[in-house]
């Protein structure tokens, strides 16, 4: 079990996205038994700053591309790099993030390849399928979140997946593969070059979920923008992050950039505290991993209550105020 | 003058679940559920009749599906479109994306001299966002993905702005080139009275009686179907058999049971309630 992880970099801070982490890891996890070596493929105009980290979670090899015109997302010219190096290195699998850089060129390749691609995979193993030998299972959810489906690609090589960020864990140990850089060329054709690119505006990231231990989310429950208010103060008064339903973002209540669920953020912090949210299937999605869930909600047969650990049913506009002041007590 | 195809796929309508969706092969059961025009599709057929209304030329509407995804067609007439295609042919069923970009990218080639190619970003049911590029890959265009803006446009170019997720993105493209459409872009347009009163007679030609369809054809209500034979295509590449993915497992999301411990909404509750929370802080701060 050869694998390959497309390796990506974040164009705003110059590192390694998480999700190219995760899922090195995941692809060691994958091909490790099986004796196989985990190899990376990057391409852009210059390689991540923390690109060893890699070879701490599990990778072999890194064949990268480094060219000026790579600074951004030409499709086509990345598509033709990734086609070449994935030739070349005849994998069994193939993992891409499913970022919005992922899920712009992996359909690409897919179809050059004429191979399967399955999207958003929340679990990935190895079994043997019949007499074909060992392949890959690929879970994903899908109609909206409400059924999870078993994918596989019995007859076509590589098996290509992708998977959103956050979604496979990291391990606390780390691994000690020594650093294995393998320059790639290609003849790059200058009619891969289709778009200009004429500015790129950089997105204030607002919110950090990555990093959260805690995280406070309202929903619609919380009724307005101004009492959103009340969440912001849970958080800062547990220095955690803020979250917020679709339907709290839909209102206006909080940037959608705050948004857990199917398609905003997956989150797994420590504790997530859901105040006024009902727990739909698409919310559950995005938060469903977390340790401890706490819920405020003043409706008893709320979903949401289905999956907590610890709930109270009640009005958040009188249960937050008390927290805050116990909070503040407890100091 | 630019001719613009929109892809749109009908969808059953997943934020309203009921009953059971989900056959036993793992195919979707649509009998089952209210079937919609796929959201961001509503969105590409807006921004094709911006650009027609603006620059002009032809809006051409193409859904790969049953006979009953003629709705959308049906819809997209009253909107605007100029033409409407169905693709339609029980040896399409079970198809995955690579299967369904070769039987959009074929009809595509074989109606000519395309200039511009606009699809969802993803489709509510699959919900994989992997039809659109497959298709500009087989068709050889330029492709932009996650488009949240129309900017600006004319005969010779189009400036768009791609939500690029930690950044956005401002690009120019030439003709031709295929956009994958979000939301964000605009509001789609209310179907048109005066062409809701041309068109509310139109179906595919199998729901004419032999005396209603030389009016029918005359009228412009006979929403024209093609085939595998029709597109003349490999049957090998189409359907189930063309797909390298295959549904091995389906299950429906359960509630899972958690331990649940009440709090009371009393003053010492919630301060009980606190002193939990303070547990987990001091862990991890
Ligand atoms: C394709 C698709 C993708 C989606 N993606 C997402 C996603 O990523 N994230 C997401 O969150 N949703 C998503 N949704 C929407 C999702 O289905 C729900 O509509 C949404 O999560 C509901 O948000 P909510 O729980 O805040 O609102 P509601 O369902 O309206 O629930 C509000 C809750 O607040 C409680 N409440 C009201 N007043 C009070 C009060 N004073 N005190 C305490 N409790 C109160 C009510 O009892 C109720 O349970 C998606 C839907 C679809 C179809
Ligand atoms: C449970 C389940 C899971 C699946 N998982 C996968 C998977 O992981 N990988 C895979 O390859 N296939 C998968 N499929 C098959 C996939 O859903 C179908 O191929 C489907 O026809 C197209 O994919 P989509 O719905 O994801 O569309 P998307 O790729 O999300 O659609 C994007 C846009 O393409 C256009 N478009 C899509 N379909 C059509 C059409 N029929 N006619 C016209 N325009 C269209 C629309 O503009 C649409 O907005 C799965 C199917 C099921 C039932």
């Amino acid at each position: 079990m050869k694998a390959i992880v497309f390796i990506e970099k974040n164009p705003v801070t110059g590192k390694l996205r998480n999700v190219s982490i995760e899922l090195t890891h995941k692809a060691y996890t994958l091909s490790n038994p099986f004796k196989g070596e985990v190899v990376g493929v990057f391409a852009g105009d210059a390689l991540p700053g923390n690109t060893d980290e890699l070879f701490r979670f599990g990778m072999s090899r890194l064949l990268y591309f480094i060219d000026a015109r790579l600074k951004h997302l030409h499709s086509i010219a990345f598509k033709h790099t990734f086609v070449e190096m994935i030739r070349s290195e005849e994998p069994d699998i193939v993992l891409f993030g499913a970022t919005h850089t992922g899920r712009d060129i992996a359909p690409l390749i897919a179809s050059s390849l004429k191979t399967g691609l399955t999207a958003d995979c929340t679990q990935l193993y190895i079994e043997d399928y019949k007499n074909k030998g060992k392949i890959l299972y690929q879970v994903r959810p899908a109609f909206g979140g409400n059924i999870l489906a078993t994918i596989i690609t019995p007859d076509h090589r590589p098996m290509m997946a992708s998977v959103r960020e956050g979604v496979m864990l990291l391990p606390e140990e780390r691994l000690n593969h020594p650093v294995k850089m393998e320059p790639f060329t290609i003849d790059f054709n200058e009619s891969w070059v289709k778009s200009e690119f004429l500015s790129v505006i950089p997105k204030v990231k607002k919110v950090d979920f990555g990093s959260a231990n805690i995280i406070i989310s309202g929903g619609a429950g919380v009724g307005s923008a101004e009492n959103f208010r009340l969440i912001r103060d849970l958080a800062n008064a547990l220095k955690g992050e803020v979250g917020a339903s679709r339907a709290a973002v839909d209102f206006g209540f909080a940037e959608k950039d705050h948004q857990i669920g199917q398609t905003g953020s997956v989150v797994r912090p420590m504790l997530y505290i859901a105040c006024g949210i009902s727990g739909q299937i698409q919310h559950r999605a995005g938060m469903e991993e977390s340790q401890k869930i706490i819920a405020i909600n003043k409706d008893p047969e709320a979903p949401i209550f289905n999956i907590a650990h610890m709930g109270i049913v009640g009005d958040l506009n009188e249960i937050i105020p008390v927290m805050l002041r116990y909070l503040k007590e407890e100091g | 003058m630019k001719k613009i195809v929109v892809l749109a796929k009908q969808v059953p309508d997943t934020a309203n679940i009921t009953g059971n969706a989900m056959k036993e092969d793992g195919t979707v059961n649509r009998a089952a559920l209210p079937a919609i025009f796929n959201p961001e599709d509503l969105n590409a057929l807006e921004m094709a009749l911006t650009i027609k209304d603006k620059i002009g030329g032809e809006v051409i509407v193409i859904t790969m599906g049953p006979p009953k995804a003629a709705e959308i067609l049906k819809h997209s007439l009253y909107m605007g479109a100029d033409h409407v295609m169905l693709i339609t042919d029980r040896k399409f069923a079970a198809a995955d994306t690579l299967a369904t970009s070769f039987v959009l990218a074929e009809t595509i080639r074989q109606f000519g001299e395309v200039d511009l190619v606009l699809a969802g970003r993803q489709a509510i049911d699959g919900d994989t966002a992997q039809v659109g590029p497959q298709v500009a890959d087989k068709i050889g265009f330029n492709q932009i993905t996650y488009v949240s803006a129309l900017k600006e446009f004319d005969d010779n170019y189009l400036i768009v702005e791609r939500d690029g997720e930690v950044q956005t993105e401002v690009i120019k493209t030439g003709y031709p080139a295929l956009l994958t459409i979000t939301s964000q872009v605009n509001t789609p347009r209310y179907p048109n009275c005066r062409r809701m009163l041309q068109y509310f007679r139109a179906d595919v030609k199998d729901n004419f009686s032999n005396s209603e369809l030389s009016t029918a054809v005359a009228n412009g209500w006979v929403i024209p179907t093609y085939s595998l034979d029709d597109l003349k295509l490999d049957e090998e590449r189409c359907g189930l058999k063309g797909s390298p993915t295959k549904v091995h497992k389906i299950k429906s999301i359960m509630l899972k049971g958690g331990d649940l411990k009440i709090y009371g909404t009393g003053q010492t509750d919630i301060k009980q309630l606190v002193r939990d929370i303070m547990k987990v802080y001091v862990e991890v701060h």
